[in-house]
């Protein structure tokens, strides 16, 4: 059961790390994103609050589509980054990361915006008065008190781009070894002939990576709340 | 010295203090929604005033005219808060450590050993503040505020969410404070006998203004106060001191200007300095000198006011040498005892009000809950 093909090993070594990267890359976005939602009022607020929850009602293959228009080779985003960084998306592992991203990046920022609503602000009031400007009062203060939220966020991240399908394959198709993540690999498996107990053996595999990642998340959010909590 | 010069509207209340203080403890007394929050967050720069100018030794904080705002971070203004408002994620010692950090530059800063000891709080340095009691978080509070080096500690009703208990775990501390940091304090309360106990000058406030400032003495014996500073138990502060023990009959005379009380025997030595505080409710007027009662303070003074305070009720302050005392009288009495200004009289004084925590030296003061009958 448990000596998976080289096709099977490198498609859970790429979910994993798409993942993670996807995670880790959205975050400073994501923590700048739920401050400005959070905490400033301005005018079409509501418009930049309905753009970043739009990955998480609309058909990822739509989401997958834009993604390809706007970071395809020809994309004027694409060409961009390509011509002046280097960095290409299409028909790669990092386009998968980032159609990952696109996809977590609702949950992310609720995760985060719903903890630093959360933040008492008395205490960033404190803080000033004992001489911390802005940047220390959030470096010191909001950042540690929203810790959890930000944990939080990371880890339904991470679990929702380990599932991320339809936006994946339609922005990066599904390249053998190059952009087959599991959900790929598995829609895959069950297009062939005899693909049963191929797929079978990667869905107890998603869902085994799955349920680690929600239990790490409660376990790290428990030990949180504890040190909050004086001990 | 601290200067208040405060213009401000919140919504359909307008804020108009002026005041000027100087060392020691300055309470601002009134009722709640007078504004004492507000000033106190001007002056640490948590509200922003329409109109504004307040210095502490000279440095300015603010000046609406000349443009002046110094953000709130940059005043060196300590603030306790009602609520202790700890940093949850820190524990004690850095807690204590958060202001000390950013104050780096600041000159003649107090030691931590110091303030850990004033304050009672070495055993609690590794702790987290979530398990504290009310009162330890606020002693770290104070800690913390100190330890950022300011040159003006605010205190907004540091004791208001304390229980009696407390607050007498507390109350100590503030008056070590106030005569040994030789930081200026301002102290926010709406309890008389806080203040009485703490205070070296009041601001009264009432409806966004000041209606007087002055030593604590002064102000406290004042008539009618009461409908300015809500509902208190109106009572004259006089400084004295221990003038002999009576070991026979277990009592301790105290000498002041106004002449001499007695009350059940202190535990302090000849020559201590405290303040007793003598409750209005507390006091009979009598026209002529009683004999035969059962009452060992009869003090004689001479009517400086009256002032009604209910349908049936005076309040009545008298002149006693250099101190004051109120008394509270029904109109009937008053009129049946031709009480006016200007008219001897002789107060009867029932109870003395003394803090039990006094230990001589320095001066003390009263805690109603804390009295003796005499």
């Amino acid at each position: 059961m448990l000596d998976f093909s080289a096709d099977e090993l490198s498609a859970i070594r790429l979910s994993l790390r798409v993942a993670f990267w996807a995670m880790l890359g959205s975050l400073p976005f994501g923590v700048a994103v739920a401050m400005v939602l959070a905490r400033s009022q301005f005018w079409g607020k509501s418009l930049i609050d309905g753009i970043v929850h739009l990955p998480l009602v609309m058909p990822p293959v739509v989401t997958g589509y834009l993604l390809l228009l706007l970071f395809g080779r020809q994309g004027p985003l694409g060409r961009f980054l390509d011509e002046n960084f280097g960095i290409v998306f299409a028909f790669r592992w990092t386009g998968a990361a980032l159609a990952s991203a696109v996809m977590a990046f609702p949950l992310l920022v609720r995760a985060i915006r719903l903890s630093i609503e959360a933040v008492d602000r008395r205490l960033e009031e404190a803080a000033g008065t004992l001489g911390a400007g802005r940047v220390f009062v959030f470096l010191l203060v909001t950042l540690p008190l929203i810790a959890p939220g930000i944990v939080a966020g990371m880890v339904l991240a991470f679990a929702r781009s380990l599932g991320e399908f339809g936006a994946t394959i339609t922005f990066v198709s599904n390249i053998p070894g190059v952009t087959r993540t599991l959900p790929s690999a598995i829609y895959a498996l069950t297009q062939v002939p005899g693909g049963d107990s191929g797929a079978l053996r990667l869905t107890l595999v998603s869902i085994v990576l799955s349920l680690i990642a929600l239990i790490a998340a409660d376990l790290l959010a428990r030990g949180m709340a504890r040190r909050l909590a004086g001990d | 010295m601290l200067e208040v010069d405060l213009e401000h509207r919140l919504g359909a209340f307008a804020l108009d203090v002026h005041f000027r203080s100087g060392p020691g403890l300055t309470a601002l007394f009134g009722r709640s929604g007078a504004g004492k929050t507000s000033v106190v967050n001007a002056i640490a720069g948590l509200l922003s005033p329409e109109r504004a100018r307040i210095a502490v030794d000279g440095a300015v904080l603010v000046d609406t005219e000349r443009a002046i705002a110094v953000p709130a971070h940059r005043r060196r203004v300590g603030y306790v808060f009602q609520e202790a408002r700890l940093f949850p994620h820190l524990t004690v010692r850095q807690n204590l450590l958060f202001g000390r950090w950013f104050a780096q530059r600041a000159p003649a800063a107090v030691p931590f050993d110091n303030v850990v000891e004033l304050l009672g709080i070495a055993a609690l340095l590794d702790r987290r503040p979530g398990r504290l009691s009310g009162g330890e978080k606020q002693r770290v509070a104070i800690g913390r505020a100190l330890l950022a080096n300011p040159r003006l500690l605010l205190m907004d009703e540091p004791l208001a969410s304390l229980d009696g208990r407390r607050k007498d775990e507390i109350l100590p501390y503030l008056e070590t404070l106030r005569d040994q940091a030789r930081i200026p304090i301002v102290y926010v309360s709406h309890a008389a006998a806080e203040v009485a106990r703490l205070a070296t000058t009041i601001v009264l406030l009432a409806d966004g203004m000041v209606r007087a400032v002055g030593p604590v003495a002064e102000i406290m014996s004042r008539a009618g106060l009461y409908p300015l500073a809500g509902r208190f138990e109106a009572g004259a502060v006089l400084a004295v001191q221990v003038e002999r023990h009576d070991s026979g009959y277990g009592l301790t005379e105290l000498s002041g200007s106004f002449g001499r009380l007695t009350v059940p025997r202190l535990d302090l030595p000849v020559g201590a300095a405290l303040r007793v505080r003598i409750r209005a409710r507390d006091v009979i007027l009598a026209a002529s000198p009683p004999t035969a009662i059962s009452t060992l303070n009869v003090l004689s003074g001479v009517i400086e006011a009256i002032v009604p305070i209910a349908e049936a009720a005076l309040e009545v302050q008298l002149r006693l040498g250099d101190d004051h005392l109120l008394a509270h009288v029904t109109r009937r009495s008053g009129d049946a005892l031709g009480l006016a200004p200007g008219r001897p009289v002789f107060a009867l004084v029932k109870t003395v009000a003394i803090d039990r925590h006094s230990l001589g030296g320095r001066s003390h003061a009263l805690d109603p809950d804390d009295e003796l009958d005499s």
